[in-house]
């Protein structure tokens, strides 16, 4: 299989009044065709910035990319001018977003609004685009399509807005979905629906996807291999079912913990102790220490950032002697 | 068979663990320290306070008196020498009007009754406005609705005219001016002061209040004027410089402050009269009153962004 | 659509016949009559011009067959212009007023639409700092400031137009200019703030993401909402424009409408104060109409609402 997308080394920071702020830092992940990769953490982990970067739409200044590379068809991404970069987005790489209700735009049509892509990147006359458009709607389970074109953000409710948004996103029959905590703003009832879409379509097109999202439960449920950030660094990648089975890291252990649906009934349910460090004053070491128990944070590294190892075939965890468990092959 | 992912990490010097959060100070310290940090709005606030100082006190030292005609020395420009009658030589900084005055003392006089207008009126504005929006914010309703449209439809009323029939009316007192410009620069007040106390009202904290038993008075005192009072101040503020403005207007159409009395409208308006041959005539007096606004309007957008309040339309 | 149009018409009337009642009764509380001019008159002219205009009869009766007459689209004579009708004063006077007061707003758009786009795209920049330093002076700068100022440059130093009057074509120019400069800073300012605004927004990024080019995203994207809070501006501005036309009409020597007010007010012409005012508000009625109805052509929400 060929990576669709190979991000290695990437590092992006913020350059704020209160110092820099390394949100990325040296993060690499590959994408296979038909492939869907997730990529777990907390706010402000970095999950987003990482794949917002890669289309150059992280807000500049304040935020720089400080290096790495990011291959996608023959080119990288990072190094691409801008009006190249145009002619990626929307077309071969798409995005959908975490909030449908402020994702579209309120003062035009949805069909205006959908048909963009077809308009800019297949130079498609309006009547042409406006009729794939309703194909669009239908695919993604909208009824009344054609009506629908000429309505306006506020007239759907949140999961319709996210359907257009997917619509919207693979109009153009991208290689490459980014989506970026697509159920998070919905009801749980609609999480489904959506999260049922996602996968069907991936499957239909064979596109390849990057599931971004804070919740190991849909994680479980539609990624093949599992990025898991902390601190704007990878702690642990492996394949989902690897990685469930064989937590490695203590940050993804702890995160496991604090599902409630893999709780037993009548335990209080487990929360990670301390907060997520300041990515502008990062620990030296490993950034993951200051929320160890006492007797682990002894055996954390401390002056050196702990190095990404294989622990098992297809399984790398950052080796940090007071974080691994299961021991490090060497 | 390990295979280290490249990660060599440059970052070795041990940096200190996260700060602890600063310790908890008031809105109003940490507004206070914002506004601080705002260069521009410090310095205008100073500018601000000299003029203040220069007017009210300035005519006692220039030593002219404001209404001394010389008609010997009419519109002498400025750094002209006097004799006065005891033989002692006195200069008019800014030379004199064109019934040989002295302009700085006239400017500082009319800056007297320029910021006391701004201020009285926007006194004024500021007790009916906040009665007002009070009353239809907490009241809510049926009554907040038709306050509301009251106010709705006295916005789409021409104003200046009003102002204008006002002070015919009332011309020949100064105070009653001032009332009725405040009359009807409450408006834009009364709004921003109801859209606060109605968002307040239904706020958890204020249930939370209610349900422990606190009566109207003590809710209104201790958590819905507190939470007022930022809009209202960066709002009055802003108010001052507008009524001076609209005071400078009428004055200016000679509506407003009547002779022998004197405001920067009126002193801007003997300016324009002259300029052609008296340029000093126009463009103190204007430097004054441009410069008194534009630190009114500094201070107040740097009290807005301290504050953090958002703009009055909801 | 329909039931707020009517909805507006309505108030739109209730406004113009609230400022008609509140004039009328007003300006009959001022000291003095239209007819206490500086030279004694005497009392058997004076009560023939009193009856004559009815100023005899009780307040009340004064009041409906007012009415009456304004409602048959009749403005009544003037009472300080002896044998003036109103009408004809206003149709001499309005054309100076509109024209400078619509290529007043004309100057405003085009220099601060522009100018608060730029500054709100490249916030942060020369191209925001630069516009928006000119803005604030223009907005510190009083119109009767920034009149003289102009008329300094223009008419007494380059002699390029006229200092004030109105003979020649380009008569306009200046006035127009003046307040063009400072409604054109306001709405500069209003334009960054809503644009800025705007391109915050989350469906911004999405049209980035959909790989729309940048000039194309703020005029296709940004614009619409970014504009709406100028739009709900040009119904006071305009009422700022057409009662500014007072300052602006003097320091020009305008024949306009607003001399002919100020003039009528030092009078006390009851007549032509009631029938310049009425004007007004009808002007800014038909103004906050034709606004409300553009922010809601803009403005979706509020179109099918």
């Amino acid at each position: 299989m060929s990576a669709v997308l190979d991000v290695k080394d990437l590092q992006v920071s913020f350059h704020t009044r209160n110092g820099v702020v390394r949100a990325v830092d040296k993060v690499s992940l590959k994408v296979e065709a038909g492939q869907t990769v997730g990529i777990v953490g907390e706010s402000g982990s970095g999950k987003s910035v990482t794949c917002y970067s890669l289309l150059g739409l992280i807000p500049s200044p304040p935020g720089k990319i400080e290096g790495g590379s990011a291959m996608f068809g023959g080119m990288d991404l990072l190094k691409l001018p801008e009006k190249e970069l145009q002619k990626v987005r929307g077309s071969r790489i798409s995005m959908i977003f975490q909030d449908p209700m402020t994702s579209l735009n309120p003062f035009l049509k949805i069909g205006t609004q959908l048909v963009e892509p077809l308009r800019l990147h297949k130079g498609m006359d309006k009547a042409a685009a406006w009729k794939q458009g309703i194909e669009a709607l239908k695919e993604v389970g909208i009824p009344e399509a054609a009506t629908r074109m000429d309505q306006y953000p506020h007239e759907f409710s949140g999961g319709m807005r996210q359907r257009v948004m997917i619509a919207m996103a693979l109009i153009t029959r991208p290689e490459l979905l980014i989506a970026d905590e697509p159920t998070t703003a919905l009801d749980v009832t609609i999480q489904q629906q959506v999260l049922d879409l996602i996968k069907d379509l991936q499957k239909r097109l064979g596109i390849a996807v990057v599931f971004i999202t804070h919740d190991l439960a849909v994680v479980h449920e539609v990624c093949d291999v599992v990025n898991v950030m902390y601190a704007g660094r990878l702690v642990e990648s492996a394949p989902a079912a690897e990685l469930f089975a064989h937590p490695r890291h203590a940050y993804t252990r702890a995160l496991m913990r604090s599902i409630p649906a893999l709780q037993k009934k009548g335990e209080p349910l487990y929360t990670i102790p301390g907060l997520p460090p300041d990515l502008s004053h990062l620990p030296a070491g490993c950034s993951f220490r200051p929320r160890q128990t006492p007797d682990r944070q002894l055996l954390c590294l401390r002056d050196q950032r702990p190095p990404l190892v294989e622990v098992s075939p297809g399984h790398w965890a950052q080796a940090c002697p007071g974080c691994v468990e299961g021991g490090i092959l060497s | 068979m390990s295979t280290v992912l490249p990660a060599a990490d440059s970052l070795t010097t041990p940096s200190p663990l996260p700060v602890p959060a600063r310790a908890g100070r008031s809105l109003w310290q940490d507004a206070w320290a914002r506004l601080r940090k705002n260069h521009l709005a410090v310095v205008c606030g100073v500018v601000l306070i000299a003029i203040v100082l220069i007017c009210f006190i300035g005519p006692f030292l220039t030593g002219w008196n404001p209404e001394t005609t010389n008609l010997a020395l009419k519109a002498s420009p400025p750094g002209t020498a006097e004799t006065l009658t005891d033989g002692s030589v006195r200069t008019h900084l800014l030379g004199t009007d064109t019934l040989g005055r002295d302009l700085l003392t006239r400017i500082m006089r009319g800056g007297q009754v320029s910021l006391m207008v701004g201020m009285v009126a926007t006194g004024v504005a500021l007790l009916i406005g906040v009665a007002y929006g009070a009353a239809a914010g907490y009241l809510g309703g049926r009554t907040d609705a038709v306050m509301m449209r009251a106010v709705d439809v006295l916005y789409a009323l021409p104003f200046m005219i009003f102002v204008i029939l006002l002070t015919t009316m009332f011309g020949k007192s100064m105070l009653l001016m001032y009332i009725a410009i405040g009359a009807v620069e409450w408006l834009t007040m009364s709004r921003i002061v109801r859209a606060q106390v109605q968002g307040l009202a239904r706020q958890e904290f204020v249930d939370a209040a209610r349900s422990l038993g606190l009566s109207t008075a003590v809710i209104l005192r201790r958590h819905i004027i507190p939470n007022v009072l930022g809009p209202v101040i960066v709002y009055a503020t802003l108010t001052v410089p507008a009524v001076m403005l609209l005071e400078a207007a009428l004055s200016f159409l000679g509506l407003g402050v009547q002779p022998p009395d004197s405001s920067w409208g009126t002193l801007i308006d003997d300016g324009a009269t002259n300029m052609e041959t008296s340029v000093w005539l126009l463009a103190w007096p204007a430097a004054f009153f441009s410069v008194t606004l534009f630190c009114l309007n500094f201070v107040g957008d740097g009290l807005r962004d301290a504050l953090d309040v958002r703009s009055g339309k909801d | 659509m329909l039931r707020f149009t009517l909805n507006r018409l309505a108030q739109s009337i209730a406004v113009v016949f609230l400022v008609f009642t509140i004039t009328f009764f007003m300006i009959r509380l001022t000291d003095g009559d239209p007819f206490a001019s500086p030279k004694a008159m005497p009392p058997d002219v004076r009560k023939v011009l009193v009856e004559r205009y009815g100023l005899d009869k009780p307040l009340p009766v004064q009041y409906f067959t007012t009415m009456g007459s304004y409602l048959k689209g009749d403005l009544l004579p003037s009472m300080s212009y002896q044998g003036m009708w109103n009408t004809k004063i206003i149709k001499d006077a309005f054309p100076i007023s509109l024209i400078i007061g619509v290529a007043a707003l004309g100057v405003a758009l085009a220099l601060g639409l522009p100018a608060g786009i730029i500054a709100a795209v490249k916030k942060n920049t020369w191209l925001d700092f630069g516009p928006m330093s000119l803005a604030l002076i223009g907005i510190c700068l009083p119109t009767f400031v920034m009149g003289p100022l102009l008329i300094m440059l223009f008419g007494l130093k380059w002699r390029l137009l006229n200092v004030a009057g109105w003979f020649e074509k380009t008569d306009w120019i200046l006035p127009a200019v003046t307040m063009g400069l400072i409604y054109g800073a306001y709405i500069a300012r209003m334009t960054r703030g809503g644009m800025l605004e705007v391109l915050n927004q989350d469906y911004i990024r999405t049209a980035r993401a959909k790989g729309v080019p940048g000039w194309k995203v703020v005029m296709g994207h940004a614009l619409r909402g970014g504009l709406l809070p100028v739009v709900a501006f040009l119904g006071p501005a305009l009422a700022g424009i057409t009662t500014g036309s007072f300052i602006i009409e003097k320091i020009f020597n305008l024949p306009g409408l607003g001399q002919h007010f100020v003039s009528s007010v030092f009078n006390r012409d009851y007549s032509l104060i009631l029938a310049l005012v009425v004007l007004y508000a009808a002007v800014l009625v038909v103004v906050n109409f034709l606004t409300d109805i553009l922010i809601a052509w803009l403005n979706p929400k509020v179109r099918l609402s």
